[in-house]
């Protein structure tokens, strides 16, 4: 299928070409006053390989609503990225002064008034499964969001692509310099590019290590070159993965790497919002002659301002498909067309299938955000939700392990007494040094022994620093005429007399056969 | 040169052989790959130059920055002794109780001490120093030799039946394969010893042992077999049995009178290590 190609050069300047010769053309122009883009859908259903080459993708920076809301997401998710780990958070002397920090050195995990342990990750997976929960509502109230305006991919990709557009000029500019030789010029430009990319790519990478250490002492040690080899490295890791996941993947990673379209196949149905190319409207499309009629023919004049804005390389009139990230800035092109050409706005526009049909048949569209799917959603998002915040305002400030040696199992003293050592961990998760009573309950126990304190008179007194655990063996000896099971249970509890506050511990004493 | 051949269908050219009229495509490498496989070459001759890289007939040839490894480990080792030194000085001076009473000194003892008994002591007393037959267990309340600090540390210093001349020394004499006792009276013996634990009811049996016994056992093991550390002699009359405690087991034993025989530590671990291996062994929970 050889038709009668057009010249990319030849945008600004139409002129339709048939084995290189001009010859008149039908129609360079969709409309009145506007040109018809020579844009292709590189990623369409249609143009699907097993095996493709990346053709690149030059999106034409457009101008509307949409673009307005997703420039607003960006200056706030990176300001919120950026500036986090810069916001103090008083946890008293000693204690670590940064309102979100993940100290990995002393394994605690800092978020404003929570402080985790490591052996709490659990609240982790419940943060984990909000997440999840919040993004299937999301999905099912209003499609791809989360790709269109807050994924971290589509945020810097958006952001490296204006940096493109600022220096090597607009779309019509790259893809003719993409075609010329190699000039001073054209070296420069692109060099600048890949600079600034960097740059934006350093930054990021500079700012993600801050979650991990003191930022002003961080920041301090990092420009004075003191900071450990291992921080540089870590700069130098997500510097080249921003580059290049933002830079030269970009739409790639979405529609290769990325496994949320497939996901969002199972969370969406035919009332969720999604971007639409609303068929009723537009269909019949093809270019609009100056004084023709709009009866018996679509608003759609086939100007393809759609695809030369799709940052995925798309047709958004192919219906919804898995490269579409529902950016909406298609809406936008359109939008912007529609006005000259004296139409209504919203040829293109967030919609559901179910309206497309339902318009199809000639009855009202309607919108329906309760539905089961959602109110399951936010039942589950809410119960979730509850059960994190009881847990989490509820939890002990004082916790016990206690592990049984198993090498050896138990001791047989000279006496036929049998003994077991523990070691336990007294965990005070409090912001003060606090003094703990712990008792054993169980076995009749004739002697205990906590090495490392001089008196063993149950119940022990036992010191803890603030925020620390404090490791002591306990040896619990039980006399052999008291031992009428070859294993008992027995609990240690550890109490803070002070606020009545206590928990307790299963272990069990083990004499290996009944000696009684 | 031969004029090239090509592919008429993917218009690559071909190796030009050919094999019962197949053709290999002569594709040729991605130019990303070749990009790498030549950084790689010139990356080598830097390294050549840099590291150390070519054998030669008698050593090797250094590079500009002369680096080895063994001086890295050499470094880092030493590195090591020195992080420990101001502790090992402290470890050196400080008596065995000052030791147990001072809680950073005794946290650097107990963590030299169990490595130190993983790497030498674990193979016979067992990784948790539990002991096996016939190889003492070390966390239990029962002592051949003594289970003061002291006592602890001057039998690994010196060891048991070993080369030192100051070594504990002991001999259980084997009674039966020396023929120095008959089988039956070795039978009587081995009643009279379970008896001592209560565990014999043949009174005539006994009371023959009984004589046995104070003829030829008294010496070390005491008129009620209660064992004497001074000889290393162990209490028969407790329910701890280094070779076993069953009628067999004590037979046997007085049959053949094993012996272990346990290494002189001394001048093989430093005065150091040792004050920590007996910190170690001590807090096993057995410790007096």
């Amino acid at each position: 299928m050889q038709g009668p190609k057009l010249r990319v050069s030849d945008v600004n300047a139409p002129q339709f070409l048939v084995s290189g010769k001009p010859v008149p053309m039908p129609s360079l122009m969709a409309a009145e006053g506007v040109a018809r883009s020579d844009a292709q859908a590189t990623n369409s259903a249609a143009a699907r390989r097993f095996y493709k080459s990346r053709v690149p993708i030059y999106p034409k920076l457009v101008h509307g609503t949409f673009r307005k809301v997703k420039w607003a997401a960006m200056a706030v998710l990176l300001a919120i990225y950026y500036l986090v780990p810069w916001i103090r958070w008083d946890r008293g002397p000693g204690a670590a002064g940064q309102a979100v920090l993940v100290d990995l050195a002393h394994e605690r995990f800092y978020f404003f008034f929570i402080e985790i342990w490591p052996q709490e990750v659990y609240y982790v997976t419940g943060l984990l499964i909000l997440a999840a929960i919040g993004l299937f509502l999301a999905t099912a109230l209003f499609g791809r969001i989360w790709c269109g305006y807050a994924c971290p991919q589509t945020v810097w990709t958006d952001l490296f692509i204006y940096v493109e557009d600022l220096i090597e000029g607009d779309r019509s500019a790259r893809i003719r310099s993409s075609k010329e030789p190699r000039t001073a010029t054209k070296i420069a430009k692109r060099a600048s590019k890949h600079a600034v990319w960097l740059l934006i790519a350093l930054a990021t990478g500079g700012a993600w290590i801050f979650y991990f250490a003191d930022a002003p002492t961080l920041a301090r040690s990092l420009v004075t070159g003191e900071s450990s080899p291992i921080i540089y490295a870590f700069i130098g890791l997500f510097t080249f993965t921003t580059y290049s996941l933002a830079g030269l993947m970009r739409e790639q990673v979405c529609i290769y790497m990325c496994p949320w379209p497939r996901i969002q196949a199972a969370m969406t149905d035919a009332e969720a919002l999604s971007v639409t190319y609303r068929t009723d409207r537009g269909e019949p499309r093809g270019p609009h002659k100056k004084g023709q009629s709009w009866e018996s023919r679509g608003s759609c004049i086939d100007c393809n301002q759609c695809v030369a804005a799709c940052p995925m390389g798309i047709d958004i009139r192919d219906g919804l498909q898995l490269e579409c990230i529902n950016c909406a800035l298609c809406i936008d092109a359109c939008d912007e067309v529609l006005l000259k050409i004296g139409q209504p706005k919203g040829l293109i526009g967030y919609d559901t299938d179910l309206n497309l049909q339902r318009r199809a048949k000639g009855e009202k569209a309607r919108f329906r955000f309760v539905r089961p799917r959602t109110i399951v959603y936010a039942a589950l998002l809410l119960a979730v939700g509850a059960v994190m915040l009881v847990s989490l305002s509820t939890r002990a400030t004082v916790g016990l392990d206690a592990i049984r040696d198993r090498n050896p199992n138990f001791v047989v003293l000279a006496d036929g007494s049998v003994r077991n050592g523990y070691m336990i961990k007294v965990l005070n998760r409090g912001a003060e040094p606090r003094t703990f009573l712990i008792s054993i309950e169980g076995p009749k126990i004739s002697a205990v022994r906590i090495i490392g304190l001089d008196d063993a008179k149950l119940p022990a007194r036992i010191a803890v620093e603030a925020d620390k655990v404090r490791t002591l063996r306990v040896l619990i000896t039980v006399a052999g005429h008291d031992l009428h099971t070859g294993s008992q249970e027995i609990e240690f509890t550890v109490a803070d007399p002070k606020i009545g506050e206590r928990h307790e511990t299963a272990s069990v004493f083990v004499s290996g056969e009944p000696r009684s | 040169m031969s004029k090239k051949d090509v592919d008429q269908h993917s218009g690559t050219e071909t190796t030009g052989h050919e094999w019962d009229g197949i053709r290999e495509l002569n594709t040729p490498l991605p130019r990303w790959w070749l990009g790498i496989f030549y950084a790689t070459i010139v990356w080598a001759v830097g390294y050549w130059v840099v590291m150390p890289a070519w054998p030669l007939v008698n050593g090797y040839t250094h590079g500009v920055l002369n680096h080895s490894q063994r001086a890295d480990v050499a470094k880092a080792v030493e590195m090591l002794k020195a992080s420990r030194r101001a502790s090992e000085a402290r470890l050196s001076k400080a008596g065995l109780t000052t030791i147990q009473n001072d809680p950073d000194l005794l946290q650097f003892a107990m963590a030299e001490g169990k490595a130190a008994f993983g790497d030498n002591c674990a193979p016979c007393h067992g990784s948790g120093g539990q002991g096996h037959k016939g190889y003492p267990n070390l966390n239990d309340d029962v002592w051949l030799w003594g289970g003061t600090l002291g006592d602890i540390q001057h039998t690994i210093t010196v060891g048991v039946r070993s080369v030192s001349p100051d070594t504990r020394q002991s001999q259980m004499p084997a009674f039966g394969r020396d023929g120095i006792l008959k089988d039956a009276q070795i039978g009587d013996v081995t009643e009279f010893v379970l008896s001592l634990s209560g565990r014999s009811a043949d009174a005539k049996a006994i009371a023959r042992g009984k004589k046995v016994f104070a003829d030829n056992c008294v010496a070390c093991h005491g008129e009620r077999g209660l064992g004497n550390r001074a000889f290393g002699a162990p209490n028969l009359a407790d329910r701890d049995w280094l070779y076993g405690g069953t009628r067999e087991d004590i037979r046997s034993q007085i049959e053949l009178g094993r012996g272990g025989v346990m290494p002189t530590w001394g001048g093989r671990l430093s005065p150091e290590t040792i004050k920590a291996l007996a910190v170690y062994v001590h807090s096993l929970g057995g410790g007096e």
